[in-house]
């Protein structure tokens, strides 16, 4: 019975607020997972660094709103049996609340830069506006997030610009990365039920708001890159915000599960 | 120990009489504990072993990310997880660091690597065996961190000042390495299930004869050691740091509850070591050519890293020339 419970930790009925920490947390655990997978691929050793950087943050983040996520989730259910590795671990697909931006594959070094680029000028957004949430806990950890996503859209930004404005092959593959990702932007700027509760809660900012600011960032960074933008009128593939994910997510998740899956019965690593 | 087999170039050691005045003026300063820096004026093959050492050392924390990224994307906890990144991406700042003092020494970074590519240059032997269940994590740090330490506490006071001044800083990160990956072994033999712990013997049945290997052939096998000596570049043979690291870890091997796949290991009152079976050289001369499990599938990944990023480096180059330009 234990085991049932657990496995449909999400799918049950939560408050919007825990929807809400599940999209923060799942975008920063997944991202970071694509991380973890570059280790010992990146193009120069000082990349090396700066990926794991930015890894180990995401990582953090995760660790944060998925532990308030679960304690909400205790808390409704009256059971201490709910923490962020839980979460994390043992959830399927269907439960997992992140965009489908980033959950896409690593590809070449375009692809992980353009990834993680669309997401930054996002993320820097969002967490600015969660940073002044009227849940205090929020708008703690969204300001020490900010931080980091601030360093980390600096450098994705840097990197769109050398790779978009440096020899005619990585303009072609940065302009490649951007098409083919482009069509997973739609939903980080448009608001559901659960955004806009947050809004009306004084949780979380208007997305229209933070839409505004995205396109500004990526407007600025793809001229200076000489890089075309696709239109905003583009078809756009969604369903992360709500658990129907690529074919890809199943993957991440099978890799990144496999120990407490395959042993239920260690309580302890 | 994370550079094995040096060569010095030398067979035998020239007595200060020998050696000409600049030379001589040299081991003086050496023999003074004075640190050699990269303006002196030292012997050639002095420079050119330090620049095999360094860089071997260097690789080594290069190709030992590997073994240890095999499991990141399958660590079990969140906290596990973030400390073994954190753990790897140390790694990659000590090959950073090696390679920048190797550089002081004249030597550029991107040939010696491409000597690591082409076979001419070694790492460490030990990161060519697999790691093949989630307590190698901790095994790893344990034994493995643990034997580089007790290779590297000495090499704080190596000759050379930018090595020596490399290896303050690391020696204070792997310590905190082998305290990480003795703690995940722990908390599985104390409170793991039965599965978990015969994960933690099995990983120590793999690990334990390789980290003995890790201090280099035994003294009366290696051949550059009186001239690595004579130099401070090396403070102690082979044999005496391998005792050393041997006796500070069969009593925390106890701790855990595990036992050694080594059937002569026991306490000898008299001297108060630590007595070990024979080791297979056999085996560590294999893996040192190139013929241990993994030597091709490391060499490759870390090749194909480089190769598949050319076309990155070359933006980024052709990227700042065209800012240059346009700044003049």
């Amino acid at each position: 019975m234990q085991n049932m419970a657990q496995k449909n930790i999400a799918q049950t009925t939560q408050t919007p607020l825990t929807d809400c920490l599940l999209r923060l947390g799942d975008n920063a655990l997944v991202l970071g997972q694509r991380h973890a997978q570059l280790c010992g691929k990146a193009p120069a050793l000082e990349e090396e660094l700066a990926l794991m950087n930015v890894g180990l943050d995401l990582f953090g983040q995760a660790r944060n709103w998925l532990g308030y996520a679960a304690e909400l989730m205790a808390a409704e259910r009256a059971t201490d049996k709910v923490d962020a590795d839980q979460l994390a671990f043992r959830r399927d697909a269907q439960d997992f609340r992140n965009l489908l931006l980033v959950e896409q594959p690593n590809g070449d070094f375009a692809d992980i830069i353009g990834r993680q680029f669309l997401f930054d000028a996002w993320h820097v957004h969002l967490l600015d506006g969660l940073a002044h949430s009227s849940d205090p806990r929020i708008a703690e950890v969204a300001a020490k997030s900010l931080k980091e996503a601030t360093y980390h859209l600096r450098r994705s930004s840097e990197w769109v610009i050398r790779l978009g404005d440096g020899t005619e092959e990585s303009h072609t593959r940065m302009q490649r990365a951007l098409n083919n990702l482009w069509q997973f932007t739609g939903e980080l700027l448009q608001a559901d039920e659960i955004d806009q509760a947050m809004l009306a809660a004084g949780i979380a900012p208007d997305l229209q708001t933070v839409a505004t600011r995205w396109k500004a960032t990526v407007e600025e960074v793809l001229e200076e890159a000489t890089l075309e933008r696709p239109s905003y009128d583009a078809w756009m593939y969604t369903g992360g915000k709500v658990g129907h994910h690529t074919e890809h997510l199943g993957f991440l998740l099978a890799e990144m599960q496999y120990l407490p899956r395959a042993y239920p019965d260690a309580t302890v690593w | 120990m994370y550079a094995q087999l040096v060569e010095t170039g030398s067979n035998k050691l020239k007595t200060l009489d020998e050696m000409d005045p600049e030379e001589r003026q040299f081991q003086e300063r050496i023999n003074d504990e004075i640190k050699i820096e990269p303006k002196n004026w030292m012997p050639d093959a002095y420079r050119k072993t330090l620049i095999r050492q360094i860089s071997q050392h260097a690789h080594s924390e290069i190709v030992g990310m590997l073994p240890e990224g095999n499991w990141l994307t399958r660590a079990p906890t969140l906290k596990r997880k973030l400390q073994l990144m954190a753990k790897i991406q140390d790694e990659a700042g000590h090959g950073l660091y090696l390679y920048s003092a190797m550089e002081t020494l004249g030597a550029d970074r991107d040939e010696e690597i491409d000597k690591l590519h082409d076979g001419r240059a070694k790492y460490s032997s030990i990161f060519n065996y697999p790691t093949l269940n989630w307590a190698d994590m901790g095994t790893v740090g344990w034994l493995v961190d643990g034997a580089a330490i007790v290779n590297q506490v000495p090499l704080q006071r190596t000759s050379y000042g930018p090595y020596a001044r490399a290896m303050i800083r690391v020696c204070k990160e792997e310590s905190f390495h082998q305290r990480q990956g003795f703690q995940i072994l722990l908390t599985m033999m104390q409170e793991g299930t039965d599965e978990q712990k015969a994960m933690v013997q099995d990983s120590i049945n793999r690990f334990w004869w390789p980290s003995l290997m890790m201090f280099g052939p035994s003294d009366e096998n290696s051949p550059n050691s009186a001239q690595s000596m004579a130099w401070k570049i090396k403070r102690h043979s082979n044999d005496e740091l391998r005792q050393r690291f041997l006796d500070q870890t069969v009593p925390q091997l106890e701790l855990l509850g595990c036992t050694a796949p080594d059937p002569d290991l026991k306490y000898n009152q008299e001297t108060g070591h630590y007595e070990f079976g024979e080791i297979d050289w056999q085996e560590f001369f294999d893996v040192v050519k190139g013929n241990g499990p993994c030597n091709r599938e490391r060499v490759e990944a870390r090749r194909h890293a480089i190769d598949n990023g050319a076309w990155v480096r070359e933006a980024a180059v052709a990227y700042a020339a065209k800012r240059q330009r346009r700044a003049a």
